[in-house]
């Protein structure tokens, strides 16, 4: 294979468990960093000789605490170089590692350090360690809690708790006494054997726990770091929960198969520090940590002088014009071209060194949809963001965008090695060598996701496009079909309208009708701006709701969205007829929206059933009453006229010009 | 178990005020007050406004010189103190206006804590002489230290002006540290704040205290806050001492309740 490059990791070694890994890259890099942190200050580097004898008298000290091959050890805590050991011990005992999401309260980890049965926790700090004395009455299993940080904790005497340095000594005992435990150990670990597991938050009944070997963790990583040509000289910033999936791939599976060196910040409120310290080449990002950068950076060019901020808005409107494809490769003339090579200058190399992106090669955004003005922002200064999709059960990568590939609205071909297929409910199916074993003592779950063939179910809706990138619509259970049996995706739609400033939510409807309409809920503050900024004098939410104006301003985003729809074959039916501006704001009080602010399409459209049948009776204004439910409890009544609008539509292109 | 600890640390007196009495020309700040300071303990001076709280805090550091009385101070009389002695025998103090270098970063106001503990003259650390480096790294360090234990790692380059008010409060509290003293004293360490501010700094103090073993004598408006948090508790009222004594023993003073809720207050108590 690709053996021209001696420092490429991806050449296909020997090593197929993470401790073979760790052992490979501390003989072949060991004086090469492997994990730094800043600390006090100074960021204090591991190379991987030290991680790999740090790890192996971690296993002997766990070990000496009677961690067995499959067992599980839980780990809980920011991403911190003696959690990242323990992880590696863990795996060299055979053992499995289960990171927990170190901001759940107590009682959300019950579940399940019980469904684990953890008699081991390595946690970070008091805070964890409080959690843990919480717990424990309810938690038999679990004997020994070993903490990393022990400020706080001077005054804690429960014969539970164990320093970490504490456990090193049990280790170093321990290996005295059995010299050859580790390398036997290390040798009955399997590649098809469970290497972690991670549980996934499920939003209707229990937590599950994924079980993935090491051989679908390791493969995944691999097949990435080839086509991305990841070497050991990358330098990775982890910054999100090392529970979740999306990092402990990144951070943690891809630092021990590509060998190179992962940084851990000082604390998370000075990543954007850390990250312009380290300039990371290799950089993973879900859209509201990219959108709260940018937001940082337009509110900071607010505030700069005239001569400023004319030159940063015009450099960005050349970067959106011509940005991209240069990053893509495509031609672009000579005199845009010399533009662009100023506009570096001048902005968008400050601009790329503010944001430590100076010297990404590869970033990934995945997790959600992102909006397509927030994606080419980055890309059309330069920086190389990319899509990625995946799941915990698939071992994170299913589809990557290649480069010169890469488009807002999908997610990529897939990754070598998978494969995908649309079910006839829309739903997409993936065959991957990175699917998980099992969910952990669940099989009728796991039969459930994974059918008999070894597709699993994602449960998300989709279907590849003319030139093979998979595009994600929905989820599958809330895909419908319009009455002429043409796809109804209403989340799609939807997240289309919200990725407009002035439309804070929407809700569309249409499944079994035979056209969409869609109420809308404006954004206060995007459009009472609007309306300030217009000399336009309004009361309230109910009152700018109904402005004619603002209904002209948001027709606008509605025609802008059903001319992009009438672009793509599938879903130029689902073009939106008419809308509706709702008097009142969705709120989780009145059950209209989930907590984490979900919309709640069929409690809404019983709630609003006059306004629905209004849409589609064809009336032009309706008069409604909603009881509302105000912050200290109180009920009270909002009334209003609303307007019903109609929408430009457009006639489908079939052939796309792209 | 951990407060039974902290009590058995709680050592011998360290701090004696003995008869102090401060006028300025006529007005009497203060009439014949005493009291002590035990070795590790949060000791709280509280009272109304005008009461001689901060007068008191500055005779005991000494920019104040009280007309009568003495002042113990680890076994050493003083009929005077001054600010420079204070500072030498381990006292240190944050200020309720805030006295920091507004444009100065956090780290280099904190290093200023350090000035007293320096070695070197003027010159050698110009010039980044040899020892002036190198205990310049070592000073460095301990404000490190000081940084991550006020976990303000975030704000360490940012000019002290920009932060928010109860930051710029710890900030004082952190220059304050790096004395090491063995006697701190706090003015109002959080008058101004909004209740998570003054929980952060509730237990930041609370954590100096147990770390450090730093014996805290501190100024405070908020009661609640002060009954939390100190072992013994002076009342001031008019410049007089009025209570004396555990945050309970305090709390049911009827000379205190008066002085707070004035005296009707001493009618609904009785009802």
């Amino acid at each position: 294979m690709a053996q021209t490059r001696p420092q490429t990791a991806a050449v296909a070694s020997g090593a197929h468990t993470f401790p073979a890994l760790l052992r490979e890259h501390a003989r072949v890099r060991g004086e090469r960093p492997a994990i730094r942190e800043k600390d006090l200050g100074i960021w204090q580097t591991y190379t991987w000789r030290e991680v790999a004898t740090q790890a192996q008298r971690v296993a002997h000290g766990l070990a000496e605490l009677g961690i067995r091959p499959g067992m599980h050890v839980a780990v809980i805590g920011e991403n911190r170089p003696r959690l990242y050991v323990a992880m590696m011990a863990t795996q060299a005992l055979g053992a499995i590692p289960v990171p927990l999401y170190q901001d759940a309260v107590a009682q959300e980890m019950v579940y399940v350090l019980q469904d684990a049965e953890v008699s081991v926790a390595v946690v970070e700090d008091q805070e964890q360690v409080d959690k843990m004395l919480e717990v424990r009455a309810q938690c038999p299993a679990l004997r020994h809690v070993v903490y990393d940080d022990p400020r706080g904790l001077r005054h804690y005497a429960d014969p539970m708790l164990c320093a970490y340095e504490q456990l090193e000594q049990l280790g170093v005992q321990h290996a005295q006494r059995h010299p050859d435990y580790f390398e036997r150990a290390v040798a009955a670990v399997q590649p098809h054997d469970p290497a972690a597991m991670f549980y996934t938050s499920g939003t209707t009944g229990r937590p599950k726990g994924v079980v993935l070997t090491h051989h679908a963790l390791i493969d995944r990583a691999r097949a990435v770091a080839r086509m991305e040509n990841l070497t050991d000289q990358e330098d990775v910033l982890a910054y999100l929960p090392p529970a979740w999936i999306g990092q402990n791939m990144f951070s943690y599976t891809q630092l021990l198969v590509s060998g190179f060196t992962v940084n851990h910040p000082e604390s998370p409120e000075t990543v954007s520090i850390d990250m312009r310290d380290i300039g990371p080449t290799y950089y993973f990002a879900p859209p509201r940590v990219l959108e709260g950068l940018l937001t940082h950076v337009t509110i900071r060019m607010e505030d700069a002088g005239l001569i400023k901020r004319r030159l940063y808005g015009a450099c960005m409107r050349l970067a959106r014009r011509v940005g991209t494809r240069i990053l893509d490769g495509q031609p672009v003339g000579a005199w845009d071209r010399l533009l662009y090579r100023l506009g570096d200058l001048a902005i968008y190399g400050p601009l790329r060194n503010a944001l430590g992106m100076s010297r990404v090669r590869v970033a990934y955004t995945a997790g959600e949809a992102i909006g397509p003005d927030l994606f080419v922002f980055y890309r059309s200064i330069g920086i190389n963001l990319k899509q990625l999709y995946g799941s915990t059960e698939t071992s994170v990568f299913v589809c990557v965008q290649p480069d010169g590939q890469v488009r807002d609205d999908t997610v990529g071909p897939p990754v070598p090695g998978v494969e995908i297929r649309v079910a006839d409910n829309g739903e997409i199916l993936v065959k991957s060598p990175g699917l998980f074993k099992e969910y952990y003592r669940n099989p009728e779950a796991t039969r459930e996701a994974r059918d008999a063939e070894g597709w699993f179910h994602t449960g998300d809706a989709g279907y590849l496009d003319a030139d093979g990138q998979l595009k994600i619509i929905d989820r599958a259970k809330d895909v419908g079909k319009l009455a002429d049996g043409s796809l109804f995706a209403p989340k799609y739609l939807e997240n289309k309208l919200k990725f407009f400033p002035y439309i804070k939510e929407a809700v569309a409807f249409g499944a079994g009708r035979d056209e969409v309409c869609a109420f809308v809920n404006i954004d206060l503050e995007a459009v009472g701006n609007w309306a300030e900024r217009r000399g336009m004098p309004y009361a309230g939410y109910t009152d700018l709701a109904g402005k004619d104006a603002v209904y002209d301003l948001i027709r606008e985003c509605v025609e802008q969205v059903n001319a992009d729809l009438a672009g793509d074959e599938r879903l130029a039916a689902s073009q939106i007829a008419r809308f509706l501006i709702l008097h009142k704001e969705l709120d989780p009080d009145d059950d209209e929206l989930t907590r984490t602010r979900k919309v709640r399409r069929a409690f809404i459209a019983q709630k609003y059933a006059v306004l629905i049948d209004a849409l589609y009776g064809g009336r032009e204004r309706q008069y409604i009453e909603t009881e509302v439910k105000y912050e200290d409890g109180r009920t009270g009544t909002i009334s209003a006229d609303l307007r019903i609008c109609p929408a430009r539509t457009f006639p489908a292109i079939s052939a796309k010009a792209a | 178990m951990s407060e039974s600890s902290h009590a058995q640390r709680i050592g011998d007196v360290m701090l004696d005020m003995q008869n102090i009495s401060l006028a300025f020309g006529g007005v009497k700040a203060l009439t014949d007050i005493s009291f002590n300071v035990r070795e590790h303990e949060i000791r709280a001076i509280i009272g109304p406004n005008g009461a001689g709280k901060s007068s008191m805090l500055n005779v005991i550091n000494g920019v104040y010189t009280p007309q009568q009385g003495a002042i113990q101070l680890r076994g050493q009389h003083f009929s005077r103190m001054n600010p420079r002695r204070a500072a030498e025998m381990g006292i240190a103090r944050t200020f309720q206006n805030l006295a920091l270098f507004k444009g100065m970063s956090v780290l280099d106001n904190i290093m200023t804590g350090r000035n007293l503990r320096m070695k070197c003259g003027l010159l050698a650390q110009a010039l980044r002489w040899g020892p002036a480096e190198r205990e310049e790294i070592a000073h460095r360090e301990f404000v490190e230290n000081i940084i991550d234990f006020l976990e303000i790692q975030a704000y360490r380059k940012v000019p002290v002006g920009r932060l928010p008010y109860g930051l710029q409060k710890r900030v004082d509290l952190g220059r304050a540290l790096a004395m090491e003293p063995r006697l701190l004293l706090l003015d109002e360490p959080m008058a101004g704040m909004n209740i998570e501010e003054k929980q952060d700094m509730s237990r930041f103090i609370l954590d100096v205290n147990d770390e450090f073993g730093t014996t805290i004598v501190l100024i405070e408006h908020d009661m609640g806050v002060v009954m939390d948090i100190s072992d013994r508790v002076v009342v001031l009222d008019y410049g007089k001492k009025i209570g004396d004594g555990t945050p309970d023993e305090v709390r049911s003073n009827p000379d205190v309740i008066r002085a707070y809720l004035g005296v009707d207050g001493e009618a609904a108590l009785a009802h």
